[in-house]
């Protein structure tokens, strides 16, 4: 099952001739990811050989989908056309399309993902500013490392690249049902919320370890969420706790205004939730080994 | 990036906000040459505005009246120079004094959580928002507006009838809240607040004050905005310096240097050290800084130049997890950058911890292993490192 990419998935890129689709493309590929076609309106009709074989560039990602029976977009088009290439792929009526592309204006995510709204949210979006998706074993969608950790039976929800790719690590012996990186903007698509629901729903996932980060509420709105909802075992991890006041840490979601969104608030709405909150990446890893273990 | 008052109101004047006349002045003197102008076309009567990227500034005595050229030339004595809240005064806006009948607020920004953006409008203005929604949250509106359809006429007016603004104040609030939401799009900002709004005696709708907020991520089709507001002044130099070379750097406070790569793992390494340095007599991360996936030795050896001109820095963190990027790539880039130091008379002399984990970790380590660095000291985990590089900084400090 997985949440988001099965083996199923059929996944098609947009942008899949510039350095970074066909860099990609072709690691997805080398995973097992069912890689059926890409856009480029310039290059429709011919193909792009990704990790030794050929495969099908269209104008659209409405016409990929009509000759592949694709399901899922990876966007790695430049920041000035992303707005565009998302609501291409909300208007082809793709059911998922991750936002790979660092440097959007919020104008545009705030466009987008109104856009999506007002369309009936028909597509769900993974990011945008995001490493994308991966259920090792069965399909990897984005720029996550295929080859870090195994399949296995925790869910992962994360804002920071990086930091997933740490506790993927950490915990390879284990093993992942699915790791979705949300991506640090201040708007993305697909929330921790969305996640945990998705997670709590999957057969295939016994605990759950939730990533956090400085800005913003949405690790209190998690919390909430758990608090509510989730049974299965939650394990959180916040970075930033030595985060200024008002300076961007990185990631443009990534800051503290006034007395909001601090770690501090963030760890404490968590625990109040009854989640076990890590200190460290690392004490965050054994924390997710014993409440596995528990299960 | 956060725009000067002064700024943000040459912003509003261009989309028709109205705003009092002013001008900015850099000394005592021009302040009072200022205040003669105004005098000259019959406004006596100036407000001499400290020019810093801090609120608070009317608490802190940076903003006061002048009935003249003379009192305008001896509060801008006064003000410049000033500091608040950690920033140094070096310019003052002088600008004609409002008679002012009503102050409200008025502000458009982003919505985090609902994803969407927002507009706050009240009756009440000239203090903190935030003060307000305390102390009497009736008074506070705050509208979405959807991205899509904007604020026109209709929009401007629910927003400034749902802030509970007077019937007189009506229609020149609206028309200032259609312009200023033009500035919020057009301009790419992220926050744009008028605190405050106010209605003159004469019946004016005027932004008396400006704050504006860009998307640094709009950079790219906003070109005149960041070269005409680029602020050398307030910027850290250190972090100019990194800005120019394309380095995500911020400096804290702190004894351990930090480089890593992603965002996140570079937030949690600060943290990780912080820990560390608790029982070490508080040693502290000196920066954040994020060289990304790539970390090519370029990369790299700018990063460690930055990191170690900063004259607090005691110790180095190299904090690397590989994923895409291969640790051996990181390691012969640490190698190569501490060699390119070494060329550019820059011999390295602090002790550097290094963590690789990941793709090809034990390559990486064996690279820096066999290259015998003096200053390199590798630690197989984050925890440990961090400890390691706390404890060095101490030393070394002693």
């Amino acid at each position: 099952m997985a949440i988001f990419l099965t083996s199923q998935s059929r996944v098609l890129i947009q942008g899949i001739t510039g350095s970074e689709g066909r860099k990609h493309g072709a690691r997805m590929l080398a995973a097992g990811t069912q890689v059926v076609g890409g856009t480029n309106p310039r290059k429709a009709g011919q193909t792009v050989e990704l990790d030794g074989s050929e495969v099908p560039v269209f104008g659209t990602v409405a016409d990929t989908m009509a000759a592949t029976g694709a399901d899922v977009s990876v966007i790695f088009v430049p920041a000035e056309r992303t707005k565009d290439a998302v609501i291409e792929a909300i208007d082809a009526r793709i059911p998922l399309a991750i936002v790979i592309t660092e440097g959007i204006p919020v104008h545009d995510s705030a466009e987008f993902w109104a856009y999506a709204c007002a369309n009936g949210n028909t597509t769900r979006i993974i990011g945008p500013n995001c490493p994308g998706v991966a259920s090792p074993g069965k399909s990897n969608a984005g720029i996550i490392p295929a080859d870090i950790t195994s399949e296995g039976r925790i869910g992962l929800v994360s804002k920071s690249g990086t930091l997933t790719y740490q506790m993927m690590y950490e915990l390879r012996d284990i093993g992942f049902s699915t790791a979705v990186g949300i991506g640090g903007d201040p708007i993305i698509g697909t929330t921790h919320i969305d996640c945990l629901q998705a997670f709590q729903e999957d057969p295939e996932t016994d605990a759950i370890v939730m990533i956090g980060e400085i800005g913003g509420d949405a690790e209190e709105r998690a919390a909430d969420y758990i608090a509510e909802h989730v049974t299965k075992p939650v394990v959180g991890y916040v970075a930033g706790f030595t985060a200024p006041e008002g300076k961007t840490m990185g990631h443009a979601g990534a800051i503290i205004s006034g007395s909001a969104g601090t770690a501090q608030a963030k760890k404490e709405a968590l625990e109040k939730a009854g989640v076990r909150v890590g200190k460290t990446p690392s004490e965050t890893a054994v924390l997710a080994r014993e409440a596995f273990r528990k299960q | 990036m956060d725009l000067f008052e002064h700024q943000a109101k040459e912003l509003f004047a261009e989309y028709g906000v109205p705003v009092p006349s002013g001008k900015v002045a850099h000394t005592p003197e021009e302040a009072r040459e200022i205040a003669a102008e105004f005098a000259a076309a019959g406004q006596p009567k100036v407000v001499v505005k400290a020019q810093v990227k801090a609120g608070g500034r009317g608490k802190a005595g940076g903003v006061k009246l002048a009935d003249g050229p003379e009192a305008a030339y001896e509060i801008a004595q006064q003000i410049l120079g000033m500091d608040i809240k950690g920033h140094t005064v070096h310019k003052v806006l002088v600008e004609e004094a409002s008679d002012i009948a009503q102050e409200y607020y008025l502000s458009f920004l982003l919505d985090r959580a609902n994803r969407t953006f927002l507009s706050i409008c009240s009756v009440e203005g000239g203090m903190e928002i935030e003060e307000v929604a305390h102390t009497n949250p009736e008074a506070v509106a705050r509208i979405p507006v959807s991205p899509l359809t904007g604020v026109n006429h209709d929009k401007a007016t629910e927003i400034v009838k749902a802030g509970r603004l007077p019937a007189e104040a009506v229609t020149g609030a609206a028309q200032l809240a259609e312009r200023l939401w033009a500035v919020y799009t057009d301009e790419d900002a992220l926050l744009v607040e008028v605190n405050p709004m106010i209605l003159s005696a004469d019946g004016r709708v005027l932004a008396l004050d400006g704050k504006v907020t860009l998307d640094d991520n709009a950079a790219f089709r906003q070109e005149d905005n960041f070269t005409t507001f680029a602020d050398e002044s307030s910027t850290d130099p250190l972090e100019a310096q990194a800005k120019a070379k394309h380095l995500n750097y911020v400096k804290l406070e702190g004894e351990v240097g930090i480089i890593g790569n992603g965002a996140g793992l570079v937030m949690s390494t600060l943290d990780v050290v912080a820990y560390a340095g608790e029982a070490l007599g508080g040693m502290r991360p000196a920066n954040f800084l994020d060289i990304g996936g790539g970390a090519s030795a370029e990369v790299m050896a700018n990063g460690l130049e930055i990191v170690l001109s900063d004259p607090s820095v005691r110790s180095v963190f190299v904090n690397v997890f590989g994923g895409i990027t291969a640790c051996d790539a990181v390691a012969n880039g640490i190698v190569s950058a501490i060699g390119m130091l070494g060329e550019r008379g820059e011999q390295v002399r602090h002790p550097i911890v290094v963590r690789l984990d990941g793709n090809n970790a034990a390559e990486g380590r064996r690279i820096l292993d066999e290259a015998g660095i003096g200053v390199v000291e590798q630690v197989a985990t984050m925890d440990d490192a961090a400890r390691r590089a706390a404890e060095l900084a101490s030393a070394n400090g002693a």
